[in-house]
């Protein structure tokens, strides 16, 4: 596309010195667990050991830490997915002008710092119900902005989805429940699947609105920075690749499934529009019911 | 309302609206409401509020005028998350036009999947790397060291420079996958186009691509800006009592001087520069804010 070769060269250099720049300073981090230094460096190199995988292994800190963040991360997939899908979903039942404004003020907390959406909950709940920070505050704050980024992803889905599937299921006496069930969940499985996963990944890796309605609990991440500013071991960068190889296997299954969906919906799609439309919302209703 | 009626009937309906009712009022506009009438009251013992004191005050807000010190530090952080932005934006720009327009098919989609694991890596560890990479004795030194470049160390964690660093590393993704998806829908043979009628390549981008990208750098600039002024991990981890950003004094507001209201002025003095900036950009590059919120 470049017929400048010299242009052409140094977009080439320059993308390679970025590549450098994005993954050389993970890779320094996950090296310096391996030396033998009390201090987290390559430089100087003290000889090679295993030992701060177990002293991470033997840190209860650590272990509360992760309890925590496991669990605010579950309450936050359990309340974002859903509220999400029925934000997107009300949207498309909005008249234009209400839809614009519905959805600037749905998608504002994605535009707000962190912080000032944990600084509000938590002055929100201590002053209407008195609550304190903890878990709880914690997954009310995460999920305010993690909804939006839900919502995004069904909404983004739901622009391909063929509603007169669903009117061809109630027209042959489907129930509203059922065609939910049937025909809405399903289709939007995928999606939701992906949410969920992505809300997970935002709840644990979450510093700045936590940091504010935590109260008394650690997350791990919160865990990771108080242990950078007072007295960090390589214990830190232990579970920093462990993290990472956690990431990286989470971003390939990723990419991988939704490789397969997007041929998936190819082929379904070539097919749809050659078969009767209602024939298959009928089948997908009432006979192949589980 | 009827049409969501007509497709699932009342119960769904209601839960529907429910749910929706219960994040926008109660956990986006609600919230915002009460923290700016907190941030409009005066700090006052439990027993004197809703007393004759308790009434609406400016006083919350005055302060940072009068505080020198915390109003530089507001004034740095402005000019520290513009100035990150400005470098965030120049070093993305190149990538994100090879990705979208020079690399093609599986080297292409390689090097977007190669770009998303860095961006979903925790923030706190890639700040941490940057606290290996900056240390007094840390590997940047001993480079510049060896090069010739520097007769000393520098300390890179005691100023600005260390936390302006980490920023550009921690948020520089959030730019370069705007833009990436703004120069991925130009047409290849506008550039074609012009590279036959003789322009330069400069002017190519400057004619051709950044004015059909403006959506995508009004994007990536509202991310980087919002995230690097709101940023509360980056300086806490390589910036030292000497370079403080404005979140630190809010947070110590909250959980040392324990003045609440006065916590709350400050954050809505965030939050308003943050929209600021926003309305800044969706005038300087011509886009409205349905571009942005994407």
């Amino acid at each position: 596309m470049n017929r400048d070769p010299l242009a052409r060269t140094l977009l080439n250099v320059y993308l390679g010195l970025f590549l450098v720049y994005l993954f050389l300073p993970l890779i320094i981090m996950a090296a310096a667990t391996f030396n033998d230094s009390r201090f987290p460096t390559i430089t100087p190199w003290q000889g090679y050991t295993l030992k701060w995988f177990g002293q991470l292994w033997a840190d209860t800190q650590m272990w509360t830490a992760l309890t925590t963040s496991l669990l605010i991360g579950v309450g936050v997939v359990a309340l974002a997915v859903p509220v999400g899908l029925a934000a997107a979903l009300l949207l498309t039942a909005l008249q234009r002008r209400a839809r614009t404004f519905v959805y600037a003020v749905m998608v504002s907390p994605l535009l707000t710092p962190g912080v000032i959406i944990g600084i509000s909950t938590l002055i929100f709940w201590r002053e209407t119900l008195g609550l304190s920070g903890g878990v709880l505050l914690t997954i009310l704050a995460q999920s305010t902005f993690i909804t939006g980024y839900v919502m995004l992803m069904v909404t983004a889905h739901l622009e391909r989805f063929d509603r007169t599937l669903e009117e061809a299921a109630l027209d042959l006496g489907a129930t509203h429940v059922q065609v939910f069930r049937r025909i809405t969940l399903p289709y939007l499985a995928p999606a939701l699947l992906a949410a969920a996963f992505l809300a997970f990944l935002q709840s644990f890796e979450n510093y700045n609105t936590t940091l504010f309605v935590r109260g008394l609990d650690t997350t791990l991440t919160i865990y990771i920075a108080s242990k950078v500013r007072t007295g960090v071991t390589p214990a830190v960068n232990a579970l920093g690749l462990i993290l990472i190889g956690l990431t990286i296997l989470g971003a390939i299954v990723y990419e991988l499934r939704r490789r397969r969906l997007e041929r998936r919906r190819r082929v379904q799609a070539a097919r749809a529009t050659e078969a009767d439309r209602a024939i298959l919302a009928t089948e997908a209703a009432l006979i192949e019911g589980r | 309302m009827s049409s969501l009626l007509r497709r699932f009937g009342l119960p769904l309906t209601l839960l529907i609206v429910a749910l929706s009712l219960f994040w926008v009022l109660l956990q986006i506009v609600l919230p915002q409401l009460v923290m700016i009438d907190f941030s409009l009251r005066p700090n006052l013992p439990p027993a004197a509020q809703g007393g004759p004191e308790d009434a609406y005050t400016l006083v919350n807000y005055q302060t940072l005028w009068r505080n020198t010190i915390h109003f530089q530090i507001f004034v740095k952080t402005i000019v520290a998350s513009a100035v990150v932005t400005l470098v965030t934006f120049l070093v993305c720009y190149p990538v994100a036009f090879y990705l979208a327009q020079v690399a093609r098919g599986a080297r292409a989609r390689l090097l977007l999947l190669m770009l998303v694991v860095p961006f979903w890596i925790n923030e706190i560890l890639r700040t941490f790397a940057w606290f290996i990479i900056l240390a007094f004795n840390g590997p940047l030194n001993g480079l510049l060291l060896a090069l010739g470049i520097t007769a000393e160390p520098i300390r890179w964690l005691d100023g600005n420079t260390g936390v302006m660093l980490g920023m550009v590393y921690a948020y520089l993704l959030f730019m370069v996958f705007p833009l990436y998806n703004a120069i991925d829908s130009l047409d290849p043979n506008q550039i074609e186009a012009a590279r036959d009628l003789g322009a330069a390549w400069w002017r190519i981008h400057w004619r051709v691509v950044l004015p059909h990208a403006r959506p995508g750098v009004a994007t990536g600039c509202v991310m980087v800006f919002m995230l690097a002024a709101g940023s509360y991990a980056v300086p806490a981890l390589l910036g030292s009592p000497r370079s403080r950003w404005f979140t630190e004094i809010i947070y110590n507001w909250f959980f040392e001087g324990g003045n609440w209201n006065q916590g709350a002025a400050y954050a809505f003095i965030l939050l308003l520069l943050c929209v600021g900036f926003i309305v800044l950009m969706l005038k300087l590059f011509r886009v409205n804010l349905g571009d942005i919120a994407k």
